[in-house]
């Protein structure tokens, strides 16, 4: 199950939201070890593109030294699909390489009514989990 | 004096589950066949026919080798070389 603050639900929604129709991306950082996501990091999306994302590799970089300083690790990664559900395609199985984090997708097809799911997925194996949103 | 090579969560199996190891060579493409000498299969997952794999990033120090020459990037005693995973994906 993931747990995660309204706060930083809405954080997601919102940029998912914002870079329609292009798909948005990023992490939730927390403290190593304790699967509680705290430090929202929006990403660039260097594909720029509706139907791929892949973060920006010098971004990237920086984010990774900087959570590894802080001794955190990346707790969530999401990002939206916008014309379809959201659920992870089969890119975003085979390209998932972080066995510990839980990957939010968005949909931003129905922008009234975006979807928030979240999964786990590990050696090509995808496994929806629970959502909590924690009140503040 | 050697190379420190930071290897990330998915591929410590490789490793013994170190974060972090060493090597030597002159090149990226002689470290990372002097790693798989002692981590059989590492190299598999980081370069293809062609060079680095699509969906890998290596930096040496603070830059991505892509942009230095790729495997033919020279690398010293002292210098770090971080691997990292692309994150990518999308409903395509």
């Amino acid at each position: 199950m993931l747990t995660i603050s309204a706060e930083l639900r809405s954080k997601i929604v919102a940029h998912a939201l914002a870079d329609h129709p292009d798909e948005a991306c990023g992490v939730i950082a927390g403290p190593a070890g304790s699967d509680r996501p705290e430090r929202f990091i929006p990403m660039l999306n260097a594909e720029r593109s509706p139907t791929f994302y892949r973060f920006d590799s010098m971004e990237h970089f920086r984010i990774w030294r900087d959570m590894d300083d802080r001794d955190e690790e990346p707790v969530v990664i999401y990002h939206s699909h916008t014309a379809t559900e959201a659920y992870p395609s089969r890119t975003d199985i085979s390209l998932a390489s972080e066995p510990g984090a839980h990957y939010v997708l968005v949909s931003t097809r129905d922008a009234d009514r975006p979807e928030f799911r979240s999964f786990r997925i590990f050696d090509g194996k995808v496994t929806e989990e629970d959502v909590r949103v924690a009140p503040e | 004096m050697a190379i420190e090579v930071r290897i990330p969560t998915i591929l410590r199996s490789y490793t013994g589950g170190a974060k972090s190891v060493e090597g030597s060579g002159s090149t990226l493409d002689e470290l990372i066949a002097d790693l798989d000498g002692r981590y059989d299969g590492l190299r598999e997952r980081l370069v293809d026919d062609v060079g680095l794999r699509r969906f890998i990033n290596v930096y040496l120090n603070d830059e991505d080798v892509r942009f230095i020459g790729g495997l033919a990037a020279p690398v010293s005693d002292g210098d770090t070389v971080t691997v990292l995973p692309a994150v990518a994906g999308g409903a395509r």
